[in-house]
């Protein structure tokens, strides 16, 4: 299995050369045959990587400890489907797994655009091998995934016990990777444009698509490493401001700015210079955030172990900031649009301050994470900031930001009819008021928190009330004209859906960010404490041994105040043979509104004392369901939808200027 | 045109320079390593153990007091221990006649695995069992293999995380006894 995956690792690499030089040569010198062979190459590389990740995984699954990586993350204890897992469990296979996904991401682009080709796919096609070689060279040199013992153990260490210890580990990696990697094909793109020097929009809308497909993706990730978070590691909460959770949330603002001054571009031809900076700007920051996790230049729950790879990656991230900036500056007259807002009341202008605010948020955030980076540096002192400055400075920022969701859709495009902007906005701005005065009266004084619900309230109504407007007027169409509006204004329905689900998140973390409660107490078998309206008792130890770890579980028996009994919470704690301290696993009760949460710290008198942290969070539901319905909204935007006169017309391409001939297609 | 080159030129240099500059700056936590943390033990007296040996009777640490002692952390399914087998053995036998002990501690561990893997790798110095792991949350342990060098006085010079390199831990040792003879 090692021969077989360091092989093919080697070909993987040749090949990717092979094809970053076929696609920029054949662009060059105008020979088609050239851009279709490296198309074609993507297959053979994206099968390549394939063999190379299923080498692994057989090694991982049959715990062939001849490889070290097997040996430091799999055990004959280890379940089979935590051993599936080591895959990335740790940096040199999670890379393996990286490559499999940009080889897959390469694939995708070469399929999409077999026939109907734009004029810079072949070098954005070059592009993408050229980022591919580069991380395969990482796995063929610095990081050797396939390396040998000199002598084969008995057994493995097993994985990292955190890793090993809830199955959203299975899903919370793969999404955030496909998220990360995705964000090469927009700069692929982007770079492309400036390469070919057309100065058109055509690439953008190329990759308004492919860039909502990534968002979704980092959303959908993003969301899980939240609620692994909130399950698994037992703090009661689920965003630490650790600068791992940072650097994946950067592109995320990046891309969703990207998102909206798009429309600037199509609709207005406005924001070009702006765009093709986001999209360079997006993966930069994603490369940055890799430089920041496998660097190994700071320690978080993320961080993998020291690595060779630090500087390769620092090499890269300049390389990509020198071409990606450096061809923007290059290409800067071409750029240039008007700038002209017809009205400071126009989506125009909302699109203007959404990205203001956004990369606000962004600069605030990036300031955070890099700053103890930079003390360290200049006076070799260790800081951390923590969350009180994120949330400070944050907070006002994203309150903007939903007053925009909240009134932007409603504005239209050019100058406004302020009468009728202010009509549709009524019903909204009721509503918000309700909501502030309710929850100031319910007694929240706390300001973040009635603001946060009142704008999430304007935001959840106004895009609410444009979505049921849209399906009123479809209705008259009987149900196909349900349908028809729908598909027409897909777009726009799909951005508002988003909204509504970023209203749901927003009041979800106003929620449990200001109106939580929690305790820590310490109960002997048998005694009960009174938290929160419920009566929590202390049923004594129970002791489980598995075959990869000790479960100790400290049982707590819940019942309502005033009688009635609402189950058991189970919180537990894990020894793992490989771990030095007992891993916790805290134990939820998930409710419409709220949570009841327990985690066990320490147990005292051989398990007859315990100390517990309770928790009784609101709203944490409500943020697991806006964010799924976020990225149901931008699935929705991103699905291909094939218009009516598509299939009429006749099979053949849009041939645009230099738009290379098909070869075998006829 | 020329003033279009020229603003071209310096748009160019601003990018370079500012490259350079974020550049140098995340260089600079290269050459770190993270996982090196001081600590409060160097300097204090070691804490004191006594351990079942693997095949031999028991040791105490403040039983060695006037000898150098080298306390490796370590397991059979520890890959980095491995790497650092030979340094150790090494050390071992460059050593053990001027009053130096390496002393292995197993660490979470089976005493089947253990013994195997001592046998198997010709491991020659003593080693105890940490079975409750107690010691190891005495020192203190972050993760295996982790080295602890104890002077004539049973006190911690220095605290080694990872794999130790036979060059160094002789050069650190002889430091040691000559500290200990002035």
């Amino acid at each position: 299995m090692g021969q077989l995956g360091t092989y093919a690792l080697l070909l993987g690499l040749a090949l990717s050369g092979y094809g970053a030089v076929a696609a920029a040569l054949g662009a060059k010198t105008d020979r088609p045959v050239l851009v279709e062979s490296a198309r074609r190459t993507a297959f053979g590389l994206f099968a390549t990587i394939l063999v190379v990740n299923g080498a692994m995984m057989i090694a991982l699954l049959r715990n062939d400890f001849a490889l070290r990586y097997v040996v430091e993350n799999s055990s004959r204890e280890t379940p089979a489907f935590f051993r599936a897992l080591s895959l990335w469990a740790a940096d040199d296979g999670s890379l393996l797994l990286w490559n499999l996904i940009l080889a897959g991401y390469i694939a995708a682009v070469a399929l999409r655009f077999r026939r109907d080709r734009p004029a810079t796919f072949p070098y954005a096609l070059s592009v993408l091998f050229v980022v591919q070689v580069f991380y395969l060279i990482l796995v063929n040199g610095p990081a050797t995934p396939f390396a040998t013992m000199s002598s084969r153990p008995a057994d493995g260490a097993g994985p990292a016990p955190l890793l090993q210890n809830h199955p959203l580990m299975a899903v919370h990696p793969p999404f955030l990777y496909l998220g990360f990697i995705g964000f090469t094909v927009p700069f692929a793109f982007g770079i492309a444009s400036l390469l070919a020097g057309h100065g058109t929009d055509e690439w953008v809308s190329i990759i308004r698509r492919w860039t909502l497909v990534v968002w979704c993706f980092l959303t959908i990730g993003l969301l899980l490493g939240a609620l692994w978070s909130y399950s698994v590691l037992g703090w009661g909460g689920y965003w630490a401001w650790d600068p791992v959770e940072n650097v994946a949330l950067l592109p995320w603002l990046l891309s969703t700015a990207f998102l909206h001054s798009v429309m600037l571009q199509e609709r207005r031809g406005m924001a070009r210079l702006w765009n093709i900076a986001l999209v360079i700007g997006a993966f930069s920051l994603m490369t940055f955030g890799t430089f920041l996790t496998r660097g190994s230049v700071l320690s978080s729950v993320h961080a993998f172990a020291q690595t060779a790879v630090g500087p390769a990656y620092l090499a890269f991230l300049a390389v990509v900031m020198l071409v990606g900036f450096g061809l923007l500056m290059w290409r800067l007259p071409t750029l240039r649009t008007p700038a002209r807002l017809d009205s400071a009341i126009s989506r125009e202008a909302a699109f203007v301050g959404n990205n203001v605010l956004l990369l606000a948020a962004a600069a605030i955030i990036l300031l955070g994470t890099a700053f103890p980076l930079v003390v360290e540096a200049v006076s070799g002192q260790q800081i951390t900031v923590g969350g009180p400055y994120f949330r400070s400075a944050v907070t006002p920022v994203f309150l903007l930001l939903l007053l925009l969701a909240g009134t932007a859709p409603l504005l239209p495009w050019r100058a406004t009819n302020r009468a009728r902007a202010l009509r549709r906005l009524r019903v909204p701005a009721v509503a918000a008021a309700l909501v502030m005065v309710a929850t100031a009266l319910a007694g929240v004084r706390n300001v973040t928190a009635v603001a946060g619900f009142g704008l999430a309230a304007l935001v959840f109504v106004a895009n609410g009330q444009e979505v049921v407007s849209g399906l009123a007027i479809g209705r008259r169409g009987g149900r196909s004209g349900i349908v028809r509006t729908m598909l027409r204004g897909r777009r726009r329905y799909a951005g508002l859906v988003v909204h509504v689900g970023l209203a749901m998140v927003a009041a979800g973390i106003t929620a449990s960010s200001t109106l939580g409660q929690q305790t820590e107490v310490t109960l002997k078998a048998g005694q009960s404490t009174v938290f929160a309206g419920h009566v929590l008792r202390y049923e004594g130890l129970r002791t489980d041994q598995q075959p990869q770890r000790i479960v100790l579980s400290a049982p707590v028996k819940v019942n309502n105040v005033g009688g009635g009994g609402a189950g058991t919470l189970d919180p537990r704690m894990n020894l793992y043979p490989a771990a030095t301290e007992p891993i916790g696993s805290p134990s939820i009760h998930r409710g419409v509104v709220w949570d009841l949460y327990a985690s066990v710290i320490s147990l005292q008198e051989d398990g007859n004392s315990a100390t517990f942290r309770f928790y009784r969070n609101p709203g944490v539901n409500w943020l697991w369901l806006g964010g799924f319905v976020m990225a149901l909204g931008g699935v929705a935007a991103a699905w291909p939808v094939r218009r009516r006169h598509d299939d009429d017309e006749a099979p053949t391409s849009v041939r645009r200027t230099r738009a290379p001939v098909e070869v075998g297609a006829v | 045109m020329r003033r279009i080159t020229r603003r071209r030129g310096i748009l160019l240099g601003v990018v370079a320079a500012v490259v350079s500059a974020v550049v140098v700056l995340l260089s600079t936590g290269l050459g770190k390593d993270p996982s090196v943390v001081a600590s409060p033990l160097v300097g204090r007296v070691a804490p004191d153990f006594t351990l079942s040996q693997l095949n031999g009777p028991p040791m105490t640490l403040s039983k060695l007091r006037g000898q150098v002692v080298v306390v490796n952390f370590w397991a059979s399914w520890c890959t980095e221990c491995h790497t650092e087998q030979a340094a150790l053995d090494q050390t071992w036998q460059q050593f053990q006649d001027s009053g130096v002990v390496v002393v292995g501690v197993n660490f979470e561990d089976t005493t089947g695995d253990a013994s195997d893997y001592v046998r198997t790798a010709g491991v020659a110095y003593p080693v105890v069992e940490d079975t409750d792991s107690r010691t190891a949350l005495a020192y203190g342990l972050r993760g295996i293999p982790e080295t602890f060098i104890v002077d004539k006085t049973g006190r911690i010079v220095d605290r080694i995380i990872g794999p130790v390199d036979a060059t160094k831990l002789s050069s650190e040792i002889n430091e040691v006894l000559l500290a200990g003879a002035r």
